[in-house]
């Protein structure tokens, strides 16, 4: 059983980014950046955010000091990995004016080889969401499919939970069961710090292969265990699912909806940061003379006016519409759509929120406000302004 | 074809720093583009030749602070085809509409020898409380490139792409982390309308809210958060009431603060 488990020591982690780059990659991971620990191009083991944590709750997020050397202490990042498979700004295509009229010029996609070194399981959930997204069916994102097809995915299980982390509720964590090619639980000890690694796919068969690594004995697979285990527990938030889509859907009049748009700055922020968010919009430009346009897409937020523009105004003129669509959207419709969730528990649209809106605790007062009792564990509400 | 006439753009000022039009001097690189496919007819700070209207686009920079300009601006509005309004003076009454809280006699006799000389309005005021605007471009300055983006728009009849959303979108397009969320900054950026680039967050800073509110802004609420963030009210009221203090959402923040 255990010999699908290999350890790598964390005196050899250099080499994971030495082989990667060898083989072709940019590899990106984490880094120290405007206090927070973000996803940035990794040469060296020295750039990553050793012995740094984070503490996050609805609309704080803070650096703070580990008291080990822990390589991924850290919970999830500012921005997920959906900037890089789906960057927010990409230019379509661009045409000339010839004498007989115009000339396209379609954009070349040249997609980078990039490895993601410490991916956590609910962004794994994210990037297979937006796979169902822009790869599934008769139309194609050239510009997702491209870049998905040529990464290499290091993931990382989680070895803590944040204040605003709930994928235990969402099914989407803290263990990747899939989605990589290598996967990492780090341990760190007293007097060893290691990586219990398992395989997801030859790609990354043949990368630890070239690692220094051997077998896993019984006790570290065990630590690593035991330690997923502990985190599925110390969960910041908790999102009770159960029936979650019928009780959104007898609520598009609630007063709740009122209350949360007496805070929602609708500024776009959670919609932004959301690993599985997709919507863009198209901006046309023209230079000053007329002989050259182009075709911009950027990101864009069912939180925007323009989002719902339609001849003659906004359809969803309204904080309180606009609220409405996203939660509605995330936890109800989008199972209708995609067969899933759009949430994966991430927490992120919570922590950086400017005004601390959380969606677990929205969807609690829901919940509560046709007559159920709040579930024991449930976090209480937090205290707002 | 026959040969197109060239549009005819004329610049107005008014009460205001110069900083505005001086982004279509800074413009350099487009500028002769700007120059190549519009004549431009009246532009006293770029060049001393003035060809009488009308215009098919007069851009107008400054704030009505004068009995002298309100009659002013209703004479350009006549000649112009369409008016476009620029920067913070222009579309909401510029720092200069501080006076606008205060009595302004008082400031007469304070600062001038001979206050009977000085003709003042008592408010300053956007060119929109005068005139129709066609389109108003913001920013204390607006950014060289949306100019270039509204007269492109214009010469080609086609909206100009000026996104009304939050700065917070253009600081996560260009990956910035949010310096109110990481740091406990206060930071005008959720109310603010976009156009800057977000350039203040990303030099570490919150956002001053340069080009006033945006298209849906609730500022009561972030006004809240910026006191759990330990902000005063006097902080509050000074962040509100700056360039664009007498944007209609802006002065009523302020005053929720007084």
């Amino acid at each position: 059983m255990t010999q699908q488990f290999s350890i790598l020591e964390r005196e050899d982690f250099q080499k994971l980014i030495d082989v990667l780059s060898a083989d072709g990659y940019q590899v990106i991971g984490p880094t120290l950046g405007e206090g927070a620990v973000i996803y940035d191009e990794l040469t060296s083991i020295e750039q990553m955010p050793i012995g740094w944590t984070d503490i996050q709750e609805g609309g704080k997020y803070r650096l703070e000091r580990r008291d080990d050397d822990a390589l991924f202490g850290f919970n999830t990042s500012p921005q997920s990995w959906k900037r890089f498979l789906h960057p927010p700004s990409v230019r379509l295509w661009q045409a000339h004016r010839t004498d007989e009229g115009f000339e396209l010029q379609h954009e070349p996609i040249e997609a980078p080889r990039m490895a993601f070194l410490g991916v956590r399981s609910c962004d794994l959930h994210a990037i297979a969401i937006q796979d169902k997204v822009f790869m599934n069916g008769d139309y194609l994102d050239p510009t997702y499919k491209s870049r998905r097809e040529k990464i290499f995915v290091v993931a990382v299980n989680c070895g803590q939970a944040g204040g605003t982390c709930f994928c235990s509720s969402m099914n989407t964590g803290p263990k990747a069961e899939g989605g990589f090619d290598l996967a990492l639980t780090e341990i760190v000890e007293s007097r060893q710090h290691y990586f219990v690694v398992e395989v997801g796919s030859e790609k990354g068969q043949e990368v630890l292969h070239q690692l220094p690594h051997r077998p896993a004995k019984d006790s570290e697979v065990k630590a690593a265990d035991n330690l997923l285990k502990k985190v599925s527990k110390q969960m910041g938030r908790i999102l009770d699912t159960e029936q979650m889509q019928d009780i959104l859907y007898r609520n598009y009049e609630n007063a709740r909806w009122d209350s949360v748009a007496q805070r929602c700055l609708s500024c776009a922020n959670c919609t932004m940061v959301c690993p599985t968010c997709f919507c863009t919009t198209i901006q046309d430009v023209t230079d000053l003379s007329g002989s050259h346009a182009e075709r911009v897409r950027r990101w864009d937020s069912c939180f925007t006016m323009d989002f719902s523009y339609i001849h003659g105004g906004s359809i969803r003129y309204s904080q309180k519409s606009r609220y409405r669509q996203w939660m509605t959207h995330k936890l109800a419709t989008w199972f209708d759509q995609f067969g899933t969730a759009g949430c994966v528990g991430c927490g992120r649209c919570i922590t950086w929120c400017p005004v601390g809106i959380d969606l677990t605790e929205e969807m609690a007062a829901i919940r509560e406000s046709e007559g159920a009792a709040p579930k024991p564990g449930r976090k209480p509400a937090s205290a707002k302004p | 074809m026959p040969p197109k006439r060239k549009p005819k753009l004329a610049v107005w000022k008014f009460a205001s720093c110069d900083g505005c039009q001086l982004s279509l001097l800074d413009c350099e690189d487009e500028l002769l583009d700007v120059a190549g496919e519009i004549e431009i007819a009246y532009f006293p700070e770029a060049t001393r030749a003035m060809v009488k209207g009308p215009y098919d686009l007069s851009l107008v920079e400054g704030s009505v602070t004068t009995p002298h300009d309100a009659q002013r601006i209703q004479k350009i509005r006549k000649e112009s085809d369409y008016l476009v309004t620029i920067g913070a003076c222009a579309t909401a009454g510029g720092i200069q509409a501080l006076r606008n809280y205060k009595d302004v006699r008082e400031f007469i006799s304070f600062v001038y020898a001979t206050p009977e000389y000085i003709e003042t309005l008592p408010k300053s005021t956007p060119i929109s409380d005068h005139v129709f605007v066609d389109f108003e471009l913001r920013g204390c300055p607006i950014n060289k490139y949306q100019l270039v983006e509204v007269i492109s728009a214009f010469l080609h009849g086609r909206k100009p792409n000026t996104p009304p959303h939050s700065v917070c979108v253009e600081c996560k397009q260009r990956g910035t982390v949010c310096v109110m969320v990481a740091q406990g900054t206060p930071c005008m950026g959720p109310v603010t309308h976009a156009g800057c680039g977000a350039i203040c967050p990303a030099f570490n800073r919150g956002c001053y809210g340069c080009f006033g509110p945006m298209e849906s802004p609730d500022t009561k609420s972030l006004s809240d958060w910026w006191k759990r963030l330990g902000a005063s009210d006097d902080d509050i009221l000074r962040a509100f009431r700056s360039f664009n203090a007498y944007a209609e959402i802006f002065r009523r923040e302020s005053e929720a603060h007084e």
